[in-house]
């Protein structure tokens, strides 16, 4: 009988200890832009298994759909209720979420961009990211090299306007390809005489498709597509399939999705360059552990790196081949 | 004045709502070409009298005897298949479609043969010709059927509504508060086509809180009180005022002079 | 009786209304069913003007391809518009669609055309479900198709498990093919379209089901009263918008070759603009579906016109926005004694 206070006031202790002990462990919030794009697929994937690795619990959420700020705004106050002292987020308006960013990082929540940057980009403690702009470098210095001198009739299909992704793509591809173009900080798409028609694709493709068709009518001598992702692409390579002109024309894409990369294999898209969300999330998570344990902050911009997947090799343009993209690619295999 | 034929008559009629009694054996007489008004308060059971004769809800006791017979109207298409048409309060019409659609609405008229039955096509022309007819008959001077029914003032989508329920009825025309809302001219406009209705050979039962109307085309007045007929009273012998108080309970039936009943 | 008599002919003449003028502007269809259609011929005209390839068989071919799924989901929009209701899950019921029938014909091997039935069967019941949602439980449509919108949607992204079906049987994709028409190609599918559109304006015009659908969203009281069956009318609207959803689903495989579980995610709101555009107006009863289809090729037309002149794309969501507030304003303007 006596020894039941003692043993309550064990077992306090011990809940006491436990209880210290979870808030020892770092609490990591990851915010994508949707739940069900293969890409923050993967990217969650990724996370998961780095927190999994360093003892840190994750918190996952997404707005409902690209652009759904509302959604991040909320999914943030919700994790930070939550005991989360890192966020990790790719921005679906990089605009809008900047003042509740703001708010978080008051309450000394480090906030690390990742894929995508805020506007400003300053408004985050850091940003894990590809470097879109060589992206779009890497298939244009393909392309060029593809075309082999023959001048150049360019078809652009974009994201929508006002995109800093689509922007920094297209002007990248537009400098690697050799010709003028504004510099990796622009939101504006740059236009040369070489390129014949822009039309937006929405990263859709069955409205790159229509792109692509209402293009063909204004060039129908196009023989270099640039498209923002590869679903775009997919579609671009319909109409020119309809069109009878499937084999003229080179197709170039960014994402190094596994349905992308099977695309490549496929001949369909000459060469994609391939971007990294797992790196991207685990490298957040690595800072999100970092800043939990030592309070150091990662800052400025970090590049995961973007590889040139091609299927035939270009003299001059260094690539890897489907085999590597597959190994690579994110999305389902 | 010899006493008309009976068309449609209620006996002891009983219908509750929960605690409440709405009709505490009510009784009821409608004689072939006449205007019957149909008055009481708030209350006094005389909706629901009406619901129970159109059939729009079933009375829990009591019989309804139309041209003598016994007769059981589950549903309000029970009872137009009867013969007996209402004209309800807020008109029942479709604003954006023609009168002729609104006349035929829900009974419209299929074309002959093939067309009708497998193609299931509307008969436009014939429906056409039996609206501008009917209206015509009933003296309603609307220049075109293939009007829109909101292009019409108010009174008109009244003469409208009442003309539907005259041209379809084979007995009875049961009109809720036909003038309500109408200005003098209009009004009166009404109540010259509800008296045309009559003189077609219909019955017409008028529901109205509007005394001078009532003074003005009915021929009988049934006063409704505490869910029982308090009263039938002629319009031609007693006061506007009277009426009133036997309405509203100050005049008990029983004082009423005897002359100024209906019989 | 008492009371001032009032003789017949002053009733007569209390009723005569309007001028010879009225009796010839009455003949004209309201502005609201013309609209759309100047509109879209000022469009031709202007892109026929400032660029070379506008005006030709093949572009006004391929603008009706691009037309054709959008232009099919609207005409179950349309219908379900007329009822003043609305449908907010009309591009994910599509894009499930979509995948049903390419899942169904790639996994478990099932003939074309039983797959395609599978499909629609699939976008049918999903109209069931919003009409019973609507007419039963008594829900507004635009809260109940709010719902349905994510559960199609996820539902679309767990069965096909995020990937894009490429396996897609050749008799799926026939509607895509093209016939010789004198000397351009035209798709099948937008032949059907242009049949389903007629056949569904015959129907709203000419059968007393069809006029039904415009009582009921005019006046759905009145339509009770006179014995019309309302709520199967609306659930009826609701089924028949499934199928046309369905069909609009092959038209999508035939049109790009895949069961793509991304698509269809703008299709509701670009349906509701054309509708709208075309002189159906929100509030129910009054519209012509062929409005809808002009509605649904200005779309088209601006998109492939800009995109010709080589203006950003910007402008035609500018110029798309300017005309829906012009048109839901002459539907208002335009008629006299309105709501």
């Amino acid at each position: 009988m006596r020894f039941i206070p003692a043993a309550l006031t064990a077992a306090a202790l011990c809940a006491l200890a436990a209880a210290a002990h979870a808030q020892a462990q770092p609490v990591i919030g990851l915010i994508t832009k949707t739940e069900t794009n293969p890409f923050f697929v993967k990217m969650k994937e990724g996370a998961a298994e780095a927190a999994k690795a360093r003892g840190a619990k994750l918190l996952s959420g997404a707005g409902k759909t690209d652009g759904d700020n509302a959604g991040q705004v909320t999914a943030m106050e919700n994790m930070i209720a939550a005991g989360a002292k890192t966020i990790l987020i790719t921005p679906s308006d990089s605009k809008a979420i900047v003042p509740a960013i703001r708010k978080a990082r008051e309450k000394g929540v480090l906030v690390i961009a990742l894929d995508s940057p805020t506007d400003p980009a300053d408004a985050t403690d850091a940003l894990f990211a590809t470097d879109n702009y060589q992206a779009g470098v890497l298939i244009g210095q393909y392309a060029r090299a593809a075309l082999a001198g023959k001048p150049a009739k360019i078809v652009t299909l974009d994201l929508f306007p006002g995109h800093p992704v689509g922007a920094q793509r297209h002007n990248g591809f537009l400098k690697g390809f050799g010709l003028v173009a504004p510099d990796a900080k622009s939101n504006e798409l740059g236009k040369t005489p070489e390129v014949v028609c822009m039309a937006d694709s929405f990263g859709d493709r069955a409205k790159g498709q229509t792109a692509m068709e209402n293009c063909l009518q204004k060039a129908p001598d196009v023989n270099l597509v640039y498209t923002i992702n590869e679903p775009a692409a997919a579609g671009a390579y319909n109409a020119l399939k309809k069109a009878g002109k499937e084999k003229n024309v080179t197709i170039v894409s960014v994402d190094g999705g596994c349905q992308g990369i099977q695309d490549v294999g496929a001949g369909v898209i000459a060469a994609t360059s391939q971007q990294y969300p797992l790196k991207m999330a685990a490298m957040g998570v690595e800072a999100g552990v970092e800043y939990a344990k030592t309070g150091k902050k990662p800052s400025g911009y970090t590049d995961t790196g973007v590889t040139l997947i091609a299927a035939k090799p270009m003299p001059g343009v260094d690539s890897k081949d489907v085999k590597t993209g597959a190994e690579l690619c994110w999305g389902r295999k | 004045m010899a006493t008309a034929k009976t068309v449609l008559q209620g006996r002891g009629i009983v219908k509750r709502y929960g605690n409440v009694t709405a009709l505490d054996g009510a009784d009821f007489e409608l004689r072939a070409g006449e205007i019957l008004a149909v008055i009481g308060d708030n209350g006094a059971g005389k909706s629901s009298l009406i619901k129970a004769l159109s059939g729009a809800t079933v009375p829990d006791a009591g019989e309804i005897l139309l041209d003598g017979r016994p007769v059981q109207f589950r549903t309000p298409m029970d009872a137009r298949r009867a013969g007996i048409e209402c004209c309800y309060q807020d008109l029942a019409v479709a604003p954006a479609m023609t009168i002729a659609e609104n006349l035929f609405l829900g009974r419209e008229l299929r074309r002959p043969g093939l067309a009708g039955s497998a193609l299931r096509m509307l008969d436009k022309k014939r429906m056409l010709e039996i609206a501008i007819q009917r209206m015509a008959d009933l003296k309603v001077g609307i220049r075109s059927m293939t009007q829109a029914v909101e292009t019409l003032s108010g009174g008109q989508r009244q003469c409208v509504a009442v003309a539907r329920a005259a041209a379809f009825a084979e007995h009875v025309v049961i009109l809720d508060e036909p003038t309500a809302a109408l200005g003098v001219k209009e009004g009166n406009m009404v109540l010259e086509l509800i008296r045309r209705v009559r003189d077609k050979g219909l019955a017409v039962i008028l529901i109205s809180h509007n005394m001078p109307h009532v003074f003005d085309i009915a021929d009988r007045i049934h006063v409704a009180r505490l869910g029982r007929r308090a009263a039938v009273l002629d319009p031609r012998k007693i006061s506007m005022s009277d009426t009133v108080a036997v309405m509203t309970g100050a005049m008990a039936p029983e004082h009423i002079p005897a002359e100024c009943l209906a019989h | 009786m008492l009371g001032p008599q009032v003789s017949a002919p002053a009733v007569a003449h209390a009723f005569r209304t309007g001028t010879p003028m009225d009796s010839l502007t009455s003949k004209l269809p309201p502005l609201g069913q013309l609209g759309p259609f100047i509109a879209l011929v000022i469009a031709c005209a202007v892109f026929g003007a400032t660029t070379e390839r506008f005006f030709s068989g093949e572009n006004f071919s391929l603008i009706l391809q691009q037309v054709m799924v959008v232009g099919v989901i609207a005409i179950g929009q349309t219908l379900i518009i007329l009822t003043a209701g609305i449908d907010l899950s009309c591009g994910m019921v599509m894009a499930l669609g979509s995948i049903v029938m390419t899942k169904v014909a790639a996994d478990l091997g099932l003939p074309a055309p039983l797959a395609v039935l599978c499909g629609i069967g699939v976008t049918a019941l999903f109209g069931l479900v919003n009409g019973l949602l609507v007419t039963r439980i008594k829900l507004p449509p635009f809260i109940v198709t709010l719902g349905t919108f994510n559960i199609a949607f996820a539902i679309t992204q767990l069965y096909s498990n995020a990937q894009t079906v490429t396996e897609v049987p050749e008799m799926m994709t026939w509607l895509g093919n093209t016939f010789s028409l004198a000397g351009t190609n035209v798709a099948y599918g937008t032949v059907l379209m242009i049949v389903l559109y007629l056949g569904t304006w015959f129907w709203l015009r000419e059968t007393a089901a069809g006029r039904h659908v415009y009582a009921v969203g005019n006046n759905p009281e009145a339509t009770r009263l006179v014995g019309i069956p309302t709520e199967r009318v609306l659930l009826g609207v609701y089924v028949l918008a499934g199928v046309f959803y369905g069909i609009a689903s092959l038209l999508a495989v035939s049109r790009t070759g895949v069961g793509d579980p991304n698509a269809g995610q703008t299709e509701n709101l670009d349906a509701i603009t054309a509708v709208v555009l075309g002189g159906t107006s929100l509030f129910g009863g009054r519209g012509v579906i062929l409005g809808t289809l002009i509605g649904a090729v200005v779309v088209g037309v601006l998109r492939n016109g800009l995109t010709l002149m080589g203006v950003s794309s910007v402008y035609q969501v500018l110029i798309t926005g300017i005309l829906v507030i012009l048109a839901v304003a002459i539907d208002q303007l335009s008629r006299k004694g309105g709501r």
